[in-house]
């Protein structure tokens, strides 16, 4: 039995169509991805899945339940990381996760050591007493993070979790939600970071326009729309349109960027030393293999971090 | 999958609920007002203060020094008395009203659209319904605490007369009422802050014609009929009244106003719940 299904789901903003009739199911314990630009429609429907936004069209449950009607229920079982953090400003750090805890209806004596642990997981212990506002971006980040799993939720809905975060920082948050996994935690993530989604993601859909336009494992939807290795190649702005043609007669799908070439080949040093054998002398080359962001670039032929 | 965990007796509560609240109320605005008095507790008192001053800084510079020009003035009964003693109940009558609609319309428009605090709010087991209570309530509370206030000032410096003047109190939160709910429905219409500027153009005149500052006689009547329909001459009026302890048929009659004026109110702000909070 799925933990959240959509059917044709569904939000138009006036004239503008947020969402256009998406369906998905996330099975529990999965780790379930949305994948896509800024302004796809992936924030809209993590939105609609905790009943905060409304729905314009087609079928929604989460636990079994419509979060339309049934949002506090629905909400209880739910951890939401927002995209923008949401932090009481006007509260300390500790008192952050206390308050909302008791939005909850939980009671203090559980709120009052919980606190103390998600402050230790969030690596904020120090700033227990800190105002809000004196929190750095990534400490609030995490903060932001703790107080989603005050409630000990079911399914965490995380909105571009690690948006803002240094490299360290993120990996950190990796290892924690990997740790939640383990413990049967549903995870719902919306990320335009490629290599969060392969990081963490069982199963993903890739969204453009409000539209689905590709569902499956990262690996699976690799081999489906892309080649196993990418050459890319730069030969700055000026060459770049002049060497298109030679460099498309010499594999099957090249996509020219602002700043660089892709080259799509199975074998991709083959390709790399036939463009070096022919004198093309690009200034910087590069063997890689294939990501979701060539996936994604295969399907909507846009970059995903524009 | 057998329901454990913290939460376990907090779902099986919400889904005992009647089905009419829904989406809507899950019968915890508690928890909004227990955040509102931490916040209270650990930082708001400047801006409370300066609530308070407000009136007290008109009714010194209008009650005392243009007082002194006016000198005594009819009063509801028709006994003369200061000027001060005039203008003092209306200004309670007028702070009431101000402080209702800036925290449910300025308030509740910056919380909703920029600090994202309701925001956070729904992400948790609270309806909009919870929100809106609590923070109404926090507003009523306010209210209270400046009613207070500027009802100790005024009887130190003798400006009332009777002890119905402690009716003022509950009087200031019905007005207060009246206005917040109303002013939470009319911010669900609100897109920009451009649009709350107008709120300002509606009150100020209010504030200045509503037989707050000289009586409504000077009008024409046609005129008078006009500012009698709106809310704020009746809570001028009734607090008058309260004040010197003098009533008439037209007392019941401004309760009456506020009465109705809060039912449409929460009516209203409940419809408009949906549009104000979920997107």
């Amino acid at each position: 039995m799925s933990v959240i299904e959509a059917r044709g789901l569904t939000k138009k903003f006036g004239d503008f169509t947020a969402v256009d009739a998406i369906s998905f199911e996330v099975a529990p314990g999965e780790s379930f991805g949305l994948l896509g630009p800024n302004g796809a429609g992936k924030s809209t429907t993590m939105r609609m899945i905790g009943g905060t936004s409304l729905r314009t069209d087609g079928t929604l449950t989460v636990l079994g339940l419509d979060p339309e009607t049934h949002g506090p229920e629905v909400r209880a079982s739910l951890g939401v990381v927002p995209q923008q953090d949401s932090l009481d400003e006007e509260l300390r750090a500790r008192d952050n996760l206390i308050v909302y805890g008791r939005y909850f209806g939980l009671p203090m004596d559980y709120l009052k050591p919980k606190a103390d642990e998600l402050l230790e997981f969030a690596q904020l212990t120090e700033k227990a007493n800190a105002k809000v506002s004196a929190l750095s971006g990534g400490m609030k980040r995490r903060l932001t993070i703790a107080r989603g799993l005050v409630n000990e939720p079911r399914i965490l809905l995380l909105d571009e979790p690690t948006t803002g975060l240094d490299p360290q920082a993120r990996h950190i948050l990796w290892d924690r939600l990997f740790r939640l996994k383990e413990q049967g935690v549903t995870l719902v993530l919306t990320t335009h970071f490629m290599d969060e989604a392969e990081q963490l993601c069982d199963r993903l859909v890739v969204i453009d326009h409000g539209r689905i336009v590709a569902e499956g494992a990262p690996q699976a939807l690799i081999r489906q729309y892309s080649t196993r290795e990418v050459v890319e190649v730069r030969f700055g702005s000026a060459r770049n349109a002049e060497m298109e043609g030679v460099l498309r007669e010499m594999t099957d799908r090249i996509e020219v960027l602002p700043d660089r070439i892709l080259l799509y080949d199975d074998a991709g040093e083959a390709l790399l030393d036939e463009i070096n054998r022919r004198g093309l002398n690009p200034l910087t080359s590069l063997v890689r293999r294939s990501s979701l962001e060539d996936v994604f670039l295969r399907l909507t032929g846009r970059s995903l971090i524009d | 999958m057998s329901d454990t965990g913290v939460m376990a007796p907090i779902r099986e509560r919400l889904g005992r609920r009647p089905a009419q609240f829904g989406g809507l109320y899950a019968g915890n605005a508690r928890a909004v007002i227990e955040r509102g008095f931490r916040v209270i507790r650990t930082q708001n008192w400047g801006v409370i203060a300066t609530g308070f001053f407000e009136p007290v800084f008109y009714l010194l510079a209008m009650g005392m020094g243009m007082g002194a020009l006016v000198g005594a003035v009819p009063g509801p009964d028709g006994q003369p008395i200061s000027y001060a003693m005039y203008i003092a109940p209306a200004l309670l009558a007028t702070s009431a009203m101000n402080g209702a609609i800036y925290d449910s319309v300025n308030n509740v428009f910056f919380k909703l659209r920029y600090s994202k605090l309701y925001e956070g709010m729904l992400q948790t087991s609270l309806g909009p319904l919870d929100v809106a209570l609590g923070e109404i309530f926090m507003a009523l509370f306010r209210g209270l605490l400046y009613a207070i206030g500027f009802l100790a000032v005024i009887t130190a410096m003798g400006l009332v007369t009777s002890w119905w003047a402690l009716a003022m109190i509950p009087v200031a939160l019905l007005i207060a009422l009246g206005f917040a709910s109303l002013g939470m429905a009319v911010t669900s219409f609100m897109k920009s802050f451009q649009q709350l500027d107008l709120v300002p153009v509606v009150l100020l005149p209010m504030f200045l014609l509503s037989a707050t500052l000289f009586p409504i006689t000077v009008y024409p009547e046609p005129l008078q009929w006009g500012i009698m329909a709106l809310p704020l001459w009746h809570g001028v009026e009734l607090m008058r009244q309260l004040s010197v302890g003098y009533f008439d048929g037209e007392t019941l009659g401004h309760v009456a106003y506020f009465v109705v004026m809060s039912v449409i109110g929460i009516t209203a702000a409940s419809l408009r719940l949906r549009q104000l909070f979920l997107r």
